[in-house]
């Protein structure tokens, strides 16, 4: 039930999951691209290295756990889930249509393998803490992954959300912080200053983790490291990522955070996530 | 109704959730730092496995609860009506009524029961609030007794609840073995006159007023609408066809509470009057509970005037 793919077959499952990305939304010409690809490697990784799940048995009781806390890059989870055999991969092209269990942001009652619902920014990691907690009630040794944009951290019930994951020591909680530094409006710089984001959750006693965030065989290594530390503490990789990363036009640029490409622009992006293959 | 018995309908809450945890572990009461107010203290002490705080932060309160639910939990989040309703407003939305999840929102010191706390602590707008929220259940008790089957009722039913309590002491109206429905009005008294649709802690005015109104050789119907949503609306329709002459009694604002969700009835029947009581659209003050009653005409005096008057329309 879990893959224990290599470093170069989680690189080209990569490469997969951002086609699948750029091709269900130029499908639906609607979606958010840029946030999508940032977090590509970590949904990667998760998906197909760490995450122990039954894509017939969507609800297993001690399947490790997701929560896209940035529920506007759901096109990465469902190119995932699809690629895992939760869903049909033709699904993906239902992309926010009408009567799609791939909704404009993740129902977790209508998309298989969605864990909860997200969409208003700020709210997963609070969601993500009560599974985690659920888990050390009951006992269970299934860990839960959470994904927060950089942005979102503008939102206090992120940090609410910390207190409760210290208090309770939520060791089997990883949380990775996609920090593209891009929001909608502009730079995080520009729109609220995020300072040091690693110090801050350090602050509110995670044990932070610091990697490039694209760079799978970094990121491998500190999602190793963290996943083994069971020493009470809730674990944070904080990833420098690049908004629209592995297509050149969309990179480090605020206007594609939601925004879908043209024929030529999606022909553009394929060629050139096709290169991207390594052997 | 025994006037001289007055215990708060929190109180209900907080005996009652004990007897739940022992005896289904996954019921859980996730506190936001006021426990105690809330009556949550002897859970805390005898089910400390089941008792978790995660200080003033109610909208991660919130979604702590979704994640639990979503694991087989049954939080019951306890706070005040103020905040579980409108400091976790769209948390409750986004991810407990929209994912239906099976959290319960347990809140103490609903309508102006906190009255010396002040208007910031007085909670007028709550009911109005979730009742609009899609997969939401709103219930108000009126007394100890049916705040404890309520509360029974709340736990077995698989689906978000919003549960409204007294901070005040409010008689005891219901015996021990009274039993209740959500969604199912609780037919008080007989009556051809005049209806008298009444909930939360505004059910012994309704009966007060019943009273008075016989003394005049009026007779009222009298129900206790402990559920707003789903509204009892069997209920309604027959106070519509057999009396036609309705007065909603609420600690609530007169905006999309009780009044409200009665008047949408009678409108689309087209026939029918209706008077709501309840607080005026105005924020209240510091000052004793039954005062800011007064102050809005909750009263069970101005409950019959009204129902007089629509009676001699």
């Amino acid at each position: 039930m879990k893959e224990n793919l290599s470093i170069v077959e989680l690189q080209n499952t990569c490469v997969d999951l951002k086609k699948h990305v750029i091709d269900m939304i130029w499908k639906a010409q609607s979606g958010h691209p840029g946030g999508s690809l940032s977090v590509a490697e970590f949904m990667t990784a998760c998906y197909f290295r760490y995450m122990n799940l039954d894509p017939q048995n969507p609800r297993w009781e001690d399947r490790d756990r997701f929560v896209l806390s940035k529920g506007h890059v759901c096109p990465a989870q469902y190119a995932a889930l699809a690629m895992k055999g939760f869903f049909p991969l033709e699904v993906l092209d239902t992309l926010r249509k009408e009567g799609s269990p791939l909704q404009g942001h993740p129902s977790m009652t209508k998309c298989p393998g969605i864990d909860i619902s997200t969409g208003s920014l700020g709210q997963g990691l609070a969601c993500a803490a009560g599974m985690a907690l659920a888990g050390k009630l009951d006992g269970r040794d299934y860990r839960v992954f959470c994904a927060v944009g950089d942005g979102e951290c503008n939102e206090g019930e992120i940090w609410e959300a910390c207190g409760t994951a210290y208090k309770y020591k939520l060791d089997n909680l990883i949380v990775f912080v996609d920090w593209n530094n891009l929001q909608l409006d502009g730079t995080c710089e520009e729109i609220m200053p995020p300072i040091d984001l690693a110090k801050k959750f350090e602050a509110f006693g995670f044990e932070v983790y610091r990697c490039d965030g694209n760079d799978m065989a970094e990121l491998v290594a500190v999602m190793d490291q963290a996943l083994a530390a069971k020493n009470g503490l809730p674990k944070c990789i904080v990833g420098k990522t690049v908004k629209g990363k592995g297509v050149s036009y969309m990179e480090n640029q605020v206007g594609w955070h939601g925004v879908a490409p043209n024929d030529e622009q999606y022909k553009q992006a394929m060629d050139e996530l096709d290169r991207q293959y390594v052997k | 109704m025994n006037l001289e018995k007055k215990i708060p309908t929190r109180n209900g809450f907080g005996d009652e959730i004990v007897a739940l945890g022992k005896e289904n572990k996954n019921i859980l009461v996730v506190d936001a730092d006021i426990g105690k107010s809330c009556k949550t203290g002897e859970f805390r002490k005898q089910l400390p496995e089941q008792y978790l705080n995660v200080g003033i932060a109610e909208q991660n309160c919130a979604g702590v609860a979704a994640g639990l639910a979503t694991c087989g939990k049954i939080p019951f989040v306890v706070t005040y009506a103020a905040f579980g309703s409108m400091r976790m407003c769209e948390m409750i939305r986004q991810e407990i009524c929209y994912t239906h999840l099976n959290v319960k929102i347990a809140c103490s010191h609903g309508g102006v029961t906190p009255a010396n706390d002040g208007a910031s602590h007085q909670a007028i707008e709550d009911m109005g609030i979730l009742r609009t929220i899609p997969n939401m259940t709103v219930v108000m008790p009126a007394d100890y007794a049916s705040a404890r089957k309520l509360v029974r009722a709340a736990a077995e039913f698989d689906g978000p609840v919003y549960l409204r309590f007294t901070r005040d002491a409010v008689p005891v109206i219901y015996d021990e073995d009274e039993d209740f429905t959500i969604g199912k009005a609780k037919l008080l008294r007989e009556g051809k006159d005049v209806a008298i649709l009444a909930n939360g802690d505004t059910v012994r005015l309704a009966l007060q007023a019943a009273e008075l109104l016989a003394a005049k050789g009026l007779h009222a119907r009298v129900y206790d609408f402990h559920t707003i949503k789903p509204l009892d609306e069997a209920a309604v329709q027959s106070c519509i066809e057999e009396i036609g002459r309705i007065v909603t009694v609420e600690d609530h604002n007169i905006l999309n509470g009780l009044g409200s969700a009665v008047c949408e009835l009678v409108a689309e029947a087209g026939k029918g009057r209706v008077k709501r009581i309840g607080i005026q659209d105005q924020f209240g003050q510091s000052a004793p509970y039954e005062r800011l009653l007064a102050m809005n005409g909750v009263t069970a005096e101005n409950i019959a005037a009204e129902a007089e008057k629509l009676c001699k329309a």
